[in-house]
């Protein structure tokens, strides 16, 4: 059980990181040209006005997401990194330019510190991996191979456009997408019969159709790694007890995206009917669910996903992602709110395109 | 406070209950009367790669045996107390018809009717599988082979089981899958979202007279899971209007139910006697509120298309809805009021084309669309067309609802289009000929039969047997 203790350390341990974040990057020594020309066209200054996270949500407007798409990388590069190379990752880009998050060390900060939350028995060291998703100009390709390396192991690779199979689903061309997923699962098929593989990062729906075709524990697979799509708890249940056999293997599912990094997920089952909660990444990433005014909801309602990112890398104060979650309340492992159940913003309104990621 | 079932999945027999819920409401105040176990698609997919224990099940019964089951599943439906929900709950046959008529609208006397239908089929089933089989010993189908009038005979199951997606609109549509379980095939079904309680109860009844359990796959599921029992099962039946049939063309796995669009065509020879046939057209149009594919949708005659629109008008204009518990209630209420709504106005967008007239609105105190009872209907509406080609002349809406259009009888059968059932009326040998070479006529009747009549031992929409079982040649050595 978390105690407030814990509680009131973690809360300090993010006031204390959102200072030094906002002294980094609205510094003129260290900080990216965007905020500072950003603060220098506000009426207020963050460096004197924002030393906790309440004071950065009480000033920072929402992040404009359009930012991220029409400015130029290089606006974003903190001056502390000038002169390295970034790499550039995406997200979204279905249709039109995508969003771009420049980055040097911080998927791997993110996912060694991930690695600790794994165990060995399902993802044993010094073995095989295979990522079966996303990959190109996603930051999670290198994040997994990092993953895996951190633990000793390499990496198999069988790439899904997502891109490619929204288009598909959204012009109704069904049977075409059901193809290409077909073509994954081949490819990824083909891999596990010619390879040894313990461990897995896929997205919830390949994960079933590889299990469709293939006995996963029968292939020697010890534990996955999952995330990418919604899962509600009757899909979570499934996954767990049937495609997953009841803890035969070991179901990992994460919550996270290019702007944030990983969050972990609290341990579920049928005692919190498969209700998955993940926590963020804190202090290094913050997750809030909130109404429509921007403030926290209730324990245990719904509300939309606000991200906020605080690395040396990058700064996002909150981003409204297109999810919304349940928010529940902190947890021994991670005293901090959690989201859960997350969907996308107005899946119980309108029909949402997700496809196969 | 009186306890909400939860139906839950039937998992080739084993309930499952899911964590999603869906709810079946009440058409008239929206109170829920259920819950259903939502299943996600992969547990159907899951569940049919072990359809062969399913199937195994169901084999290691002789048809008579099968058989036997089946008339005690009939009488089980009809009069008994069986399960409903995993709660212990039971349901018997009086709740079992108060509950269907609040979630679908349909009065108690239908749902009674209905109920009876599927008694009878259940009860006479070799008389059933005596029509489908064309008289088939069914101890072939226990061997796997044998002898018919004569000639070696063998059959294979084209399917390890067959697929259902079920509509709500009536619960004697039911009775068409029945004989897939003396046939030894087992089901696997998504139930029509307002109606699981048809298909539930007939799987409690199979159950409690002996039936594997295994048999049934009972999976209220969303499109995906519907579509992928379509695609997995090699043989399935599917339910739904003219966009579901054109989507499913072609495909020899999958046996479209679509609108029926049938017809009562009377002959030149008998056309002055219209007046005598206008009892065979009132049950024919108005029979289970007008619900059922086989209700006549259009009365094509040589002439006296306006005299016969409006007799029609006058008998069926005046029916208004009445307490669901009332006996002589003819019209269903609408669980969807959207429906109800979007059939109403496309009735009036249409009646705009010049060359139709309403001939009920006269005979009709208030509009065709009524909130009435708790709940909305659409009275009955005959519309009298000047030619075939008007909008209105070759419609089926969810209601009591026809067209009447003058065709000159030579022209009859080129413009009638596909139609389920036509009623012929008419002692004409020439006519009757050319009736009975036609393609496009599922079922025929010659005479003044309402549409409705159907027969039993012959199947009007597609035979069950022909499609999950095929003929092969076969040679035995001594």
């Amino acid at each position: 059980m978390v105690n407030e203790k814990q509680i009131t350390e973690a809360a300090e341990q993010l006031d204390h990181h959102v200072a030094e974040i906002i002294n980094w990057h609205f510094s003129e020594k260290t900080g990216s040209s965007f905020w500072l020309n950003w603060a220098k066209e506000q009426s207020w200054n963050p460096l004197e006005e924002v030393h906790t996270f309440g004071d950065l949500c009480a000033k920072f407007p929402y992040f404009e997401d359009g930012w991220l798409r029409d400015l130029p990388n290089e606006v974003w590069v903190p001056k502390a990194y000038a002169g390295r190379p970034f790499n550039i990752f995406e997200t979204g880009g279905t249709t039109g330019m995508p969003k771009q998050r420049i980055g040097w060390d911080d998927f791997r900060s993110d996912y060694t510190e991930f690695s600790k939350t794994l165990n060995d028995e399902h993802f044993p060291r010094d073995h095989y991996w295979m990522m079966v998703g996303p990959t190109g100009p996603r930051r999670l390709r290198l994040a997994i191979e990092h993953l895996a390396n951190e633990r000793g192991c390499s990496c198999y690779f069988v790439d899904l456009d997502p891109r490619w199979v929204k288009r598909l689903i959204a012009t109704q061309q069904f049977d075409q997408a059901r193809a290409y997923m077909d073509h994954v699962v081949d490819q990824a098929l083909t891999i596990l019969k010619h390879r040894q593989v313990s461990a897995l990062f896929t997205t919830p729906k390949l994960l079933e159709a590889l299990a469709d075709r293939r006995d996963l524990v029968k292939a020697g697979i010890k534990g996955v790694f999952c995330g990418g799509t919604t899962m509600d708890k009757q899909y979570a249940r499934f996954l767990t007890e049937e495609v997953c056999e009841d803890g035969k293997i070991g179901f990992v599912p994460t919550y996270g995206n290019t702007l944030m990094g990983l969050a972990r997920h609290r341990p579920f089952g049928p005692e919190n009917d498969y209700s998955i909660a993940y926590y963020a990444p804190q202090p290094r990433a913050v997750l809030r669910v909130v109404n429509s005014k921007g403030e926290p909801v209730e324990y245990d309602q719904w509300g939309r996903v606000e991200l906020t990112t605080l690395t040396k890398e990058f700064f996002m104060p909150k981003f409204l992602e297109r999810d919304e979650a349940i928010r529940r309340k902190p947890w021994s492992e991670a005293p901090w709110d959690g989201v859960a159940e997350i969907r996308p913003f107005g899946a119980m309104e309108k029909k949402i395109v997700e496809g196969v990621y | 406070m009186k306890t909400i079932p939860h139906l839950p999945a039937l998992r080739l027999g084993e309930p499952y209950q899911s964590l999603n819920h869906s709810e079946v409401i009440d058409y008239r105040d929206g109170t829920i009367r259920a819950t259903l176990s939502q299943v996600n698609p992969g547990v159907i997919r899951r569940d049919l790669k072990n359809i062969s224990s399913a199937r195994a099940a169901l084999q290691k019964f002789t048809s008579t045996e099968l058989l036997d089951i089946c008339r005690k599943a009939g009488d089980a439906f009809l009069n008994d107390n069986l399960p409903v929900g995993n709660d212990g709950l039971g349901q018997g046959p009086q709740q079992y018809i108060e509950t269907l008529s609040s979630t679908s609208g349909l009065p108690h006397i239908m749902v009674r009717k209905n109920m009876e239908k599927i008694h009878f089929a259940l009860s006479n089933m070799s008389t059933i599988l005596n029509g489908l089989t064309r008289g088939l010993d069914l101890e072939v189908l226990d061997r796997g082979y044998g002898e018919q009038s004569g000639s070696p005979v063998c059959f294979h199951p084209t399917t390890k089981a067959l697929g259902l997606v079920m509509p709500s609109n009536s619960p004697a549509v039911n009775s068409l899958w029945l004989p897939a379980i003396p046939l030894k095939i087992p089901v696997i079904m998504k139930p029509g979202k307002d109606e699981p309680w048809t298909p539930y109860r007939l799987m409690q009844a199979f159950i409690s007279a002996g039936c594997p359990a295994e048999a049934f796959g009972f999976y209220p599921t969303d499109h995906e899971g519907a579509a992928d029992i379509l695609r997995l099962c090699d043989r399935a039946l599917i339910f739904g209007d003219k966009s579901t049939t054109d989507q499913y063309a072609g495909n020899p796995g999958v046996q479209v139910h679509g609108p029926g669009f049938s017809k009562i065509l009377i002959g030149d020879d008998e056309i002055e006697n219209w007046e005598d046939y206008l009892d065979v057209m009132v049950s024919s149009i108005s029979e289970n509120g007008g619900r059922s594919c086989i209700n006549a949708s259009a009365i094509i005659v040589p002439k006296y298309a306006r005299e016969i629109a409006d007799a029609l008008g006058k008998r069926l204009g005046p029916i208004k809805p009445m307490p669901v518990d009332d006996p002589s209630a003819l019209l269903s209420g609408f669980a969807n009021p959207k429906m109800a709504d979007w059939i109403d106005s496309a009735i009036d967008s249409d009646l705009e084309i010049t060359g139709a007239y309403e001939a009920t609105a006269p005979h009709r105190d208030g509009p065709r669309l009524v909130k009435a009872e708790g709940g909305t209907y659409l009275r009955p509406t005959i519309v009298a067309c000047d030619s075939i080609d008007h909008p209105l002349a070759n419609r089926e809406f969810l209601c009591p609802y026809a067209s009447v259009v003058e065709v000159p009888q030579i022209e009859m059968l080129d413009k009638i289009g596909p139609t389920l059932v036509v009623s012929a009326i008419t002692k004409s040998e020439s006519f009757k000929n050319e009736l009975l070479l036609d393609s496009r006529i599922e079922r025929l009747n010659v005479g003044p039969i309402p549409t409705m009549k159907i027969s039993w031992d012959q199947p009007h929409e597609g035979n069950l047997f022909e499609f999950l079982y095929k003929r092969r040649s076969i040679g035995m050595a001594a």
